[in-house]
């Protein structure tokens, strides 16, 4: 399986994910999966830039990504995918049940979020909807470099 | 000094804060430099601690990495507003000679800045 990361971050392609978790896991590939972004050339043009010569990025709505996770998983090449919210990696979850990890990498303060560790906020609502997916067999941790501890979803509550 | 072009350095963590304070130490020059932390934000907060710091002036725009959350923060800023140019990969050398140089128009100024901070770094042997 080379579908090496499903990570959620707020930043979205940023150098945690380019540099720490691309050199970590020897990634080729990043795929953004973000609605707004993936309909925005502006937006895309954005995250393109910085994007190491040895690494492609795709940009895809959730939908198109749910669609895609199997070639991933199929795929020689590694690939880390980044979601922008608790919202969407539940919806990619429930479209596409055989994505099973999932990494909270950075989601930082919004109204109505508290703080769960230095680079974690989330309501409760957020919580919640991760325990249900928890609950359904995909193991979530939060984990914003590979050299930090993988702290599991129940120490967050 | 109003009408002279300010500086803007954005980085990750405390870089930014270190290379302000490094060159008022050098150069005696204060306030020409204001320092952005990425630290502990999202991408939109971090465009509303730039477009702050900012303000209404002609303003050169220092970042750190070719790429990454301060990048695109500074893109989609420029993108939106005149009178503001984009510097990626921030020295000390290339902030030292901008301070000096500030009666430049912002394009003119990154051009410089650039110039000099990639004249900057070498091999010494």
């Amino acid at each position: 399986m080379t579908l090496s990361l499903v990570r959620v971050d707020d930043r979205l392609i940023h150098g945690q994910v380019v540099v720490g978790w691309g050199h970590a896991l020897g990634a080729k590939q990043l795929v953004l999966v973000d609605d707004e972004v993936s309909a925005n050339e502006w937006e895309r043009d954005i995250y393109r830039v910085g994007v190491p010569p040895d690494m492609t990025i795709e940009f895809l709505s959730v939908e198109q990504a749910a669609r895609r996770v199997s070639d991933w998983e199929a795929s020689s090449k590694r690939t880390i995918v980044v979601l922008g919210d608790v919202a969407a990696v539940v919806r990619l979850c429930e479209l596409a049940p055989h994505v099973k990890r999932v990494n909270l990498g950075g989601i930082h303060p919004a109204p109505g979020r508290r703080q769960r560790l230095p680079y974690v906020f989330m309501s409760d609502d957020e919580l919640s909807a991760l325990t249900a997916l928890a609950a359904r067999g995909v193991d979530i941790t939060a984990q914003d470099v590979p050299t930090a501890r993988a702290v599991p979803l129940r120490e967050l509550a | 000094m109003n009408n002279s072009v300010q500086g803007i350095v954005v980085s990750h963590a405390r870089l930014a804060e270190g290379l302000v304070d490094a060159v008022a130490e050098i150069t005696g020059e204060r306030g020409a430099l204001q320092p952005v932390s990425n630290e502990g934000c999202s991408r939109a907060v971090l465009g509303q601690r730039l477009a702050e710091a900012i303000g209404a002036r002609p303003a050169v725009v220092f970042v750190d990495l070719p790429g990454g959350s301060c990048l695109q923060a500074a893109i989609a800023y420029l993108r939106a507003h005149r009178d503001v140019a984009v510097v990626a990969g921030v020295n000390l050398a290339m902030l030292v000679d901008f301070v000096y140089h500030r009666d430049l128009t912002p394009a003119g100024a990154a051009q410089r800045a650039s110039e000099v901070g990639g004249r900057a770094v070498r091999v010494v042997e």
